[in-house]
């Protein structure tokens, strides 16, 4: 795909918010890995449900009520759809991703993980995929292990078959896109031989439902977890997906209500999946819109905005590395949404703040992702990430902004 | 040269630059006249807590005055504690802690910084203060 068949013109008027000004620039919005903007209709939808028919779900026989569950379950039903889940049951409204594989984390590891099982992640997870499996292991005596990487920033395959390669390991928590280096991993084949081995996989797709068509039956994992702010929905909100089977065995995350078909002080009854795991009143409205966020996607087509994304940075990689001392934190063959560089001995808080100063707006430091640095030996990188309303000009200004900032700071 | 006209000396730098780069190449320039710490400061030490980039504050006393080194790695965080240095060095404690900094809300740097780096300024100015308390208290014993 090039600039003519992705109206882009047309497109970037749906965000009102990339008409704003910073310092007085145009902004330049290149921290889409962080959250991405939202279109209009997703703005009109939240309005609209504040001010038509809140009212809290799966309770009230009054007609707002009926509105707002039906409302609620259509958008379940949406993600599922876009998802390709086998039923809507298997999408679980979440807090976002952490939430979603802090659920999985600690409901797997009070039902199976005895002492001494090994529950094994990558070196390049968000700290959101580290920190709730170290809780477990400790709480239960497991050990987590980690994949190493190469240089380049992709995945040691050859690590991975060792790793994987005994009977104490019980699960596998990994990443499919590096939020840090932008590393699409090989995510098809790990599973499968995961699954070799009957073991569960979780995959945060957090960097990776917003930028390449996914079909959780295709992929075949037991959890999958993303959250809405990054596909253009609301914060607040996201989602766990989970097999059927797997949701049932998985004892409860937090108990309330919703999550019950029958309470007495003696005993409580749990409710079916997905409730089973919606404690609460949940984010109602951010559901619905996230749902609406799902149908701005669709409208555009999900290959259409990974063409037109796979366009950006193939484009943006090639001019950055045109700067003098410009170092790539990652270079995978197989990329997506994000490129981490340095330029120099440049500190990336130095860059980031004169490049914020022209109203190119990009993320600075460790991105929650403190071993991966350790790793690299570096504090931390300059990241550009995009998102499908990012255009070529706005490349050319950053390529521009990080001269102009490398002039003043080098 | 005061507290105060040191500090009316470098709002007087920055009174004609008005375009933010402008500013920063400034600040920048400021940060290479930063009397350097030695090297065997550079330890946690010494280090400023509260800075996402690394930043070292060593103080001297002499003669009833105190002498700043520091450094770091970030270029726009040395001139920043280059010109806090360069405001307070050479002062007794009591001048120090009695006096407020207010050039950097004149230059127009405190409505502009990120919450991190006005964190960490607040870090930098908050060591120094904590040095000349320490150095106030040792000399009234």
């Amino acid at each position: 795909m090039n600039g003519t068949d992705w109206d882009i013109e047309a497109i970037r008027k749906d965000f009102p918010i990339l008409d704003e000004k910073i310092y007085g620039k145009p902004l330049v919005y290149l921290d889409n890995a962080a959250t991405t903007q939202k279109p209009l209709s997703v703005l009109d939808k939240l309005e609209d449900y504040y001010r038509k028919y809140n009212s809290n779900v799966h309770r009230g026989v009054h007609l707002l009520s009926q509105e707002a569950t039906e409302a609620y379950e259509i958008a379940r039903r949406k993600i599922a759809h876009f998802i390709n889940a086998k039923s809507d049951k298997e999408v679980i409204f979440t807090k976002g991703t952490t939430d979603s594989i802090n659920l999985v984390a600690n409901c797997f590891g009070r039902r199976f993980l005895k002492e001494g099982d090994i529950v094994l992640i990558s070196a390049m997870e968000h700290h959101s995929n580290i920190v709730p499996w170290q809780i477990t292991c400790e709480e239960h005596g497991g050990e987590l292990k980690v994949i190493p990487i190469h240089e380049n920033g992709e995945l040691n395959m050859e690590a991975f078959d060792q790793l994987i390669d005994t009977p104490k390991l019980k699960f596998l928590s990994i990443t499919y896109v590096s939020n840090t280096l932008g590393t699409v991993n090989p995510i098809k084949e790990i599973i499968v031989k995961a699954h070799q081995r009957n073991i569960p996989v979780l995959v945060d797709v957090a960097q990776a439902v917003q930028h390449i068509p996914l079909d959780v039956q295709d992929l075949d994992a037991e959890f999958v977890a993303f959250s809405g702010h990054k596909m253009y929905g609301p914060t607040g909100v996201g989602c766990l997906y989970g097999k059927t089977e797997w949701l049932d065995k998985l004892p409860p995350y937090q108990g309330g209500g919703d999550m019950i078909k029958e309470v007495t002080f003696a005993k409580t009854e749990y409710n079916v999946i997905p409730f089973k795991f919606e404690a609460g009143t949940p984010d109602i409205s951010g559901a619905i819109v996230l749902g609406e966020a799902v149908d701005y996607m669709t409208k555009l087509g999900i290959e259409n905005i990974q063409k037109w994304e796979h366009y950006l940075i193939q484009y943006a990689v090639e001019q950055l590395r045109n700067i003098p001392n410009i170092r790539f934190i990652g270079e995978a063959k197989n990329r997506a949404g994000a490129i981490s560089f340095l330029v120099g001995k440049i500190h990336p808080f130095d860059l980031g703040e004169l490049l914020d100063k022209q109203g190119i707006a990009v993320r600075t430091g460790h991105h929650c992702t403190q071993p991966l640095m350790d790793i690299f030996s570096i504090a931390g990188t300059v990241r550009a990430s995009f998102a499908l309303y990012n255009t070529k000009a706005e490349i050319d200004k950053l390529i521009t902004g990080v001269e102009k900032a490398a002039s003043i700071l080098g | 040269m005061t507290i105060e006209e040191q500090q009316q000396e470098i709002i007087e730098d920055f009174e004609f630059l008005t375009d933010w780069m402008d500013k920063y190449e400034m600040i920048i320039q400021l940060g290479k006249e930063l009397p350097l710490i030695d090297d065997q400061y550079k330890t946690d030490q010494y280090k400023i807590k509260g800075c996402q980039s690394q930043v070292w504050v060593y103080a001297d006393y002499k003669d009833g005055n105190i002498y700043f080194t520091a450094d770091s790695d970030a270029i726009i965080t040395k001139g920043l504690i280059s010109m806090i240095i360069k405001v307070y060095s050479g002062h007794t404690p009591d001048e120090i802690l009695n006096t407020d900094l207010y050039f950097i809300d004149k230059i127009g740097l405190h409505s502009h910084l990120s919450p991190t780096r006005s964190n960490g300024l607040a870090s930098m100015i908050k060591q120094i203060k904590e040095y000349a308390f320490a150095l106030q208290k040792l000399e009234q014993k």
